[in-house]
């Protein structure tokens, strides 16, 4: 356990140094001089070299990149160009609602999926079945972009249910909830059905039923426990999904949320926030991923031992 | 099985018009783009089967326009981040040792960040326009087809016909590209049909922010966009583009899916990285 376990944490690690290293190239990416790009083009040339002193971008790169490593690791993430606030500080304001949003829509996938999945899989090959797997597959190639304003139309505007945007009060949440947890329910019901009929037949689900085990206890304590750990890992590995979804779910809401805070900081240039608003989502979703891992052996020796050789 | 059947017809009657409506869409350049004052926000009516946006442009024309650039985009980007990718798999699986070591570790990288998010990134700091979004989208989804070549590589090194190909001294470009790549054919076109949808979805979403195809250039994401405002006096600039997309990524799943059923293809392990 312990080898895996830190086998788990080393190579995560790693992953969080490139994860550093590439946010570090995205301000060099920029076609041209990063600072006049920030300025604007008629901006004094004492600004510009002031701009430049302040980001340390007249130093020689290697020095910019030690530096950035630096201070990223010990949780300073520079200061916004727009309002002077640490990065960090305006970061730490806006996680609360993109952390509520993405939970709730998590709860809404997982609540929505796992029924769906589980009468899909039972019912193969019934029409329930393909009726399941076609309204999954339209829940995965709806666009959020249109989703959202369709959600509006109806429930905000049409039905009057909710309000339009903005984050005031629990029903303010419940149309980008949906808009944002639409796709991952689909995902997930994929997963349920298909990890679940893997499941179904084992030889131990058989034995189970030889021995006239009843059907609701045969699914509950030995069929869905065995098909959560495939169920679980898509969820971890959805979350990236579900994070870069919350972008554009927060601009369409306007939910002041970490993606309405890197999109308002592309518009204003103030490229340290876009910067540190990318690694911070980035370094999340990694140590999620790693947590998800470590769990996932925990709960199932095999994965342990074969994995924990593999790095 | 008719439901089955049904979809397939669909999904393929779906692509065949977003094929059609791209090939048309440069006769209709014009008047995609032919601002109307008189017309603004005008219901669909029998001169504008679809109505008018807020700038009186008929919002038929600039569907039409924005298939041909959601086609341009899904083409270059699919077509690049799958040449790309392939070679840099085949190269890793091939050569393996450091090389691969090297690689693949770029590649955990990338896929670290959320897809979207590190493309509205590269995006930003790339600057708006075309060509910038094709060069973001491709940064970041050369990953899976690099994975995916990879893993096929592996296991079709130590295939027979291959070591056969090795002991008679064929030159390795020649085994890879005569021996190795027609084998791994299949499951790369289904990674690839559902790397359209994904990009077409990708695309109208950076469009959306504002990011990619800009003004007065149509794209159903800056459409969507646009029309948002007039969301209650105006819907038909929303749900116009909103369903022309909806249709074509469901189609491209749809195909996508019976593509894999039908080339018997084992994609997306759940310890791959990627899901669908």
């Amino acid at each position: 356990m312990l080898k895996f376990f830190a086998s788990r944490v080393l190579a995560s690690f790693g992953v969080l140094f490139g994860v550093a290293s590439l946010t570090f190239m995205l301000l060099h990416l920029t076609p041209g001089d990063p600072v006049e790009v920030m300025l604007g083009e008629t901006s004094a040339q004492s600004d510009r070299a002031a701009l430049r002193e302040a980001l340390g971008l007249n130093r020689p790169l290697p020095v910019q990149y030690y530096s950035y490593l630096t201070h990223t690791f010990s949780a300073d993430l520079g200061e916004s160009l727009y309002s002077n606030q640490p990065v960090a500080a305006l970061i730490a304001e806006r996680l609360p609602y993109t952390l509520s949003l993405t939970v709730t829509a998590l709860v809404f996938a997982v609540c929505l999926a796992l029924p769906l999945g589980v009468i899909a899989a039972l019912r193969r090959g019934t029409s329930v079945d393909a009726a399941a797997s076609m309204v999954a597959v339209a829940g995965l190639s709806i666009p959020n972009i249109w989703l959202g304003p369709l959600l509006i139309y109806v429930f905000a505007f049409g039905l009057g249910w909710v309000p339009v945007a903005g984050s005031e009060g629990a029903g303010s949440l419940i149309l980008p909830t949906v808009t944002l947890g639409t796709s991952l329910a689909a995902v997930l019901m994929r997963m349920t059905r298909a990890s679940l009929l893997e499941v179904l037949h084992a030889p131990y689900i058989t034995a189970a039923r030889a021995r006239g085990l009843p059907t609701r206890r045969l699914l509950l304590r030995y069929a869905l426990r065995n098909a959560a750990l495939p169920i679980l890992t898509v969820i971890g590995l959805q979350l990236g999904a579900l994070l870069g979804g919350a972008v554009v779910t927060e601009a369409i809401f306007a939910w002041p949320g970490l993606g309405q805070l890197l999109v308002e900081s592309i518009q204003r240039r103030d490229y340290p926030v876009v910067q540190g608003v990318v690694l911070f989502v980035g370094a999340a979703y990694v140590l999620v991923n790693m947590a998800v891992d470590i769990g996932y052996g925990w709960l199932d020796p095999r994965v342990r031992l074969t994995r924990a050789g593999l790095g | 099985m008719t439901l089955v059947r049904a979809s397939n017809l669909l999904a393929l009657a779906v692509c065949l018009a977003w094929l059609a409506a791209a090939l048309a869409a440069g006769a209709l350049a014009d008047v995609s783009q032919a601002i109307n004052l008189e017309r603004i926000l005008a219901a669909p009516d029998r001169l504008a089967r679809l109505g008018c946006d807020d700038l009186g442009r008929p919002v038929a024309a600039r569907l039409i326009a924005g298939a041909r650039t959601s086609l341009l985009v899904a083409l270059s980007v699919a077509g690049c981040a799958m040449l790309v990718g392939t070679s840099v798999g085949l190269v890793a699986g091939w050569v393996g040792g450091w090389v691969d070591l090297v690689i693949m570790r770029l590649v955990d990288v990338v896929l670290a960040f959320p897809g979207l998010l590190l493309a509205i990134a590269l995006a930003a700091v790339l600057g708006p326009g075309l060509v910038n979004l094709v060069l973001a989208l491709v940064l970041v989804s050369w990953v899976s087809f690099a994975r995916l070549a990879r893993a096929q590589t592996l296991t079709l090194r130590q295939a027979g016909h291959v070591e056969a190909a090795r002991a008679f001294a064929v030159p390795v470009p020649r085994i890879l590209l005569r021996h190795v790549v027609p084998l791994m054919a299949a499951p790369l076109i289904v990674e690839l049909t559902f790397a359209f949808a994904a990009v077409i979805l990708a695309e109208a979403s950076l469009s959306f922010l504002g990011l990619g195809v800009q003004p007065p250039e149509a794209s159903w994401g800056n459409m969507i966009r646009d029309g948002k405002d007039f969301l209650l006096v105006a819907p038909h600039i929303v749900m116009a583009p909103g369903v022309a997309m909806a249709l074509t990524v469901l189609a491209l799943n749809l195909l996508g899916d019976r593509l894999r059923d039908r080339l018997d293809v084992a994609l997306r392990q759940t310890s791959d990285g990627q899901s669908a």
